[in-house]
């Protein structure tokens, strides 16, 4: 019984391993790894994606492969590199572009798009989300699955306060200003949460950038973690608890803050935008999204993850590796992701597409990540990316927790990162 | 004729029947331990600078690392917060599901179910538990008038935070190893300490409790490694922080392994990891066996 079991499972596997093989001759196999890390089925969108490119392409194979989170993606990666396992290219995290480079496994995409209407497509996307993917005037990533800061804010709450819920707050003066309406003193509701845990570097680089000034040199050999625009913009950050007393003491989870915001704990919390459709959808007050307001000047990082092409493959497999990152970026794909997810599409083209044109039309708040792009900066990326930026995860928390004064925490980070990044410069 | 094997040929069998659990534990066992001390001993390799042989430099800059001296006194107060009070409470839960009550087989498994749930998975029910204002503990001190508490984001109660689900998790575990031993002791001993006059605190002061030395040396051994080895809810709960006020042994590792991508710091500290599980285990049974009482 257990051995004709056995043997049926033997043959149903030979089986499909025959029709998995190549038939066409001169066939490319491809291999990617990618990362999903927000929630929702997104797998299956890939899956439907890259079938659809091997039904026009029949001479090349992909052997799309989920992997985890970013950290995971990366690892296995680079592992099955070092394990001489084919990976002609993958989906990394945009930030860890640095790392890719020391570790000689990526090649810049100027290598292989070397035709004119190669060079054009390179430079058909948004300038902002080429940022963390242009080092040393070469691109080595190309954006697919990205996201940026903006400002969910409770119009219900809004309109029981007295303010005008069709005109968020466009200041951090504003901003303060309606969060002192909107908190209630028996601590029922906060005006503001700005999580502080997972990505609290993330959310600093917008603080910093509205105050005037971005975290990192854009060849990632230098931080300006003690700058005094950046100093500031930690103090206007720990003020807003133990100043003006809109946001609760200590860090906040980000994990747990889109639920205190659905249960109207608080009635303006900064996300990402991969949180749009959750939102969205369990809510039970009118959702309002606005870009972040803005200081000296707006702005948010970007964040999410681009397409890296890997050095070990052969001239055809690079080519095939091309066509595919060409095909998951073109227009029409662009905004089918972007509805699909929440991420935004990748080029100004997408957004000129019926279908997505159409679904910003129903759902104007799917545009606000789009307009703030135009005053987007790179999220943190240097050489050394992990450590740097849990150094500054740790200024940021150890600032928000009355450990130390952001002037403390900040130079100190700089110090640290400064030895770690010398052998760079 | 068939006969007794001769010696050479029964040497032979027993190295061919121990062999694959040898060449097992030596390829993922003893074989990794090797390579990640001669990692200790190389720097962090890169493409264009590839690992080159540093001595003892790693654990030198590990020694003058703040954020790793936090961590070893994170885990170590950790073990000491969270081995005698499960161990404590383990001991009280077999001793009273031991007695014949009614809804006994209830109360066993609603004290064991903890260890059937996955930690991920309480991990995540915990998360909302210690969530400031909407969680059920804050609910809770609401229903009694006190005010809320940010329970993970306030650097003094976050490890406490994570040795409570620990506590939680483990006391119903090591209760079953407990109400085992419990289950073997013979009523007789119970009626001659009766007849003796013993009180039930003499009983169990004198009797039970060295009779069961044998279980807690056992407990208490997996219950410091475990505490060493403490990582997944770290994961959900607090990442470390907020900055490394709750950061531990095993998730520093992990950080300087995955998101820094630094093996070399990270074979250090799994070396320093493995020495101090070595010396724990070799004291704890030195220790103990001899106030062990075993039958």
């Amino acid at each position: 019984m257990f051995g004709r079991l056995t043997r049926a499972a033997l043959t149903a596997a030979a089986l499909l391993a025959s029709s998995a093989a190549p038939f066409a001759a001169g066939a490319v196999d491809l291999t990617m790894y990618y990362p999903v890390s927000v929630g929702g089925p997104l797998t299956k969108v890939i899956d439907g994606m890259v079938a659809d490119f091997e039904k026009r392409n029949p001479d090349i194979k992909v052997n799309a492969i989920y992997a985890g989170n970013y950290d995971d993606t990366r690892v296995k990666a680079l592992a099955a590199l070092k394990g001489g396992q084919p990976v002609q290219l993958s989906v990394l995290f945009s930030i860890d572009a640095y790392d890719l480079i020391e570790q000689d496994a990526i090649v810049p995409f100027e290598d292989v798009a070397t035709t004119a209407e190669d060079k054009s497509w390179l430079s058909s996307f948004y300038p902002g989300l080429m940022a963390n993917g242009v080092i040393n005037g070469k691109t080595w990533g190309i954006p697919f699955q990205r996201s940026t800061i903006v400002m969910y804010y409770n119009k219900t709450a809004f309109r029981e306060a007295g303010l005008d819920p069709d005109h968020p707050p466009a200041t951090w003066t504003d901003m303060i200003a309606a969060a002192k309406k909107l908190t209630r003193t028996d601590g029922s509701r906060w005006g503001l949460m700005i999580p502080s845990t997972g990505y609290a570097y993330w959310m600093f680089g917008a603080l910093a950038k509205e105050n005037g000034e971005t975290l990192m040199s854009a060849d990632g050999t230098r931080t300006y973690f003690d700058k005094p625009p950046v100093v500031e913009a930690l103090q206007f950050w720990r003020d807003l608890a133990v100043r003006d007393h809109v946001m609760p003491e200590g860090t906040i989870e980000w994990g747990t803050l889109r639920q205190a915001f659905v249960e109207g704990k608080t009635a303006m919390m900064w996300h990402s935008t991969g949180n749009l459709t959750e939102v969205r959808k369990s809510a039970p007050f009118d959702v309002g999204v606005a870009m972040l307001p803005a200081n000296r000047a707006p702005g948010s990082p970007t964040g999410g993850g681009n397409f890296y092409l890997f050095k070990k493959a052969t001239p055809a497999e690079r080519a095939a590796a091309l066509k595919l990152v060409r095909f998951m970026t073109e227009p029409e794909r662009a905004a089918e992701w972007s509805i699909a997810t929440g991420y935004m599409g990748v080029s100004p083209a997408a957004y000129e597409t019926p279908a997505l044109k159409a679904y910003v039309k129903d759902f104007p708040p799917a545009a606000v990540a789009r307009d703030q792009l135009a005053v987007s900066t790179a999220e943190l990326a240097t050489y050394q990316t992990g450590r740097v930026r849990k150094l500054l995860d740790d200024a940021i928390q150890s600032a928000l927790t009355g450990a130390k004064t952001p002037a403390a925490a900040l130079t100190e980070a700089q110090d640290q990162a400064d030895r770690l990044l010398k052998p760079y410069r | 004729m068939i006969g007794t094997p001769s010696r050479p040929t029964r040497a032979v069998t027993g190295w061919l029947l121990v062999l694959p659990a040898t060449v097992v534990l030596a390829a993922f066992t003893h074989l990794p331990i090797v390579t990640t001390l001669i990692a200790s001993l190389h720097s962090r390799a890169t493409a264009i600078r590839p690992a080159r042989f540093v001595g003892l430099d790693n654990y030198r800059s590990l020694a003058a690392d703040p954020v790793f001296w936090k961590v070893m006194g994170n885990t170590v107060a950790f073990a000491f917060g969270t081995v005698p009070v499960s161990i404590a409470l383990a001991l009280a839960m077999a001793l009273w599901v031991n007695r014949r009550i009614a809804g006994r087989g209830l109360l066993r498994l609603a004290f064991f179910l903890p260890t059937m749930l996955p930690m991920i998975a309480a991990a995540n029910l915990w998360l909302f538990f210690y969530t400031p204002d909407i969680g059920l503990l804050d609910q809770c001190l609401g229903l009694a008038g006190l005010s809320g508490h940010n329970w993970l984001g306030d650097p003094s109660t976050a490890l406490p935070c994570l040795m409570a689900v620990t506590i939680w998790k483990e006391s119903g575990f090591f209760m079953i190893f407990y109400l085992a031993a419990l289950q073997g002791l013979s009523a007789e001993l119970r009626e001659a300490a009766m007849l003796e006059g013993a009180g039930p605190v003499a009983y169990f002061r004198r009797v039970l409790f060295p009779l069961l030395m044998p279980t807690t040396l056992f407990v208490s051994i997996n219950a410091v490694l475990n505490a060493f080895k403490m990582v997944d809810p770290l994961f959900i709960l607090t990442k470390g922080g907020p900055s490394n006020a709750s950061n531990l042994l095993l998730y520093y590792i992990y950080e300087n392994a995955f998101s820094f991508n630094d093996g070399a710091t990270a074979a250090t500290l799994t070396v320093v990891l493995l020495g101090l599980l070595a010396v724990l285990a070799i004291s704890q049974f030195v220790l103990l066996d001899r106030r062990v009482h075993y039958r």
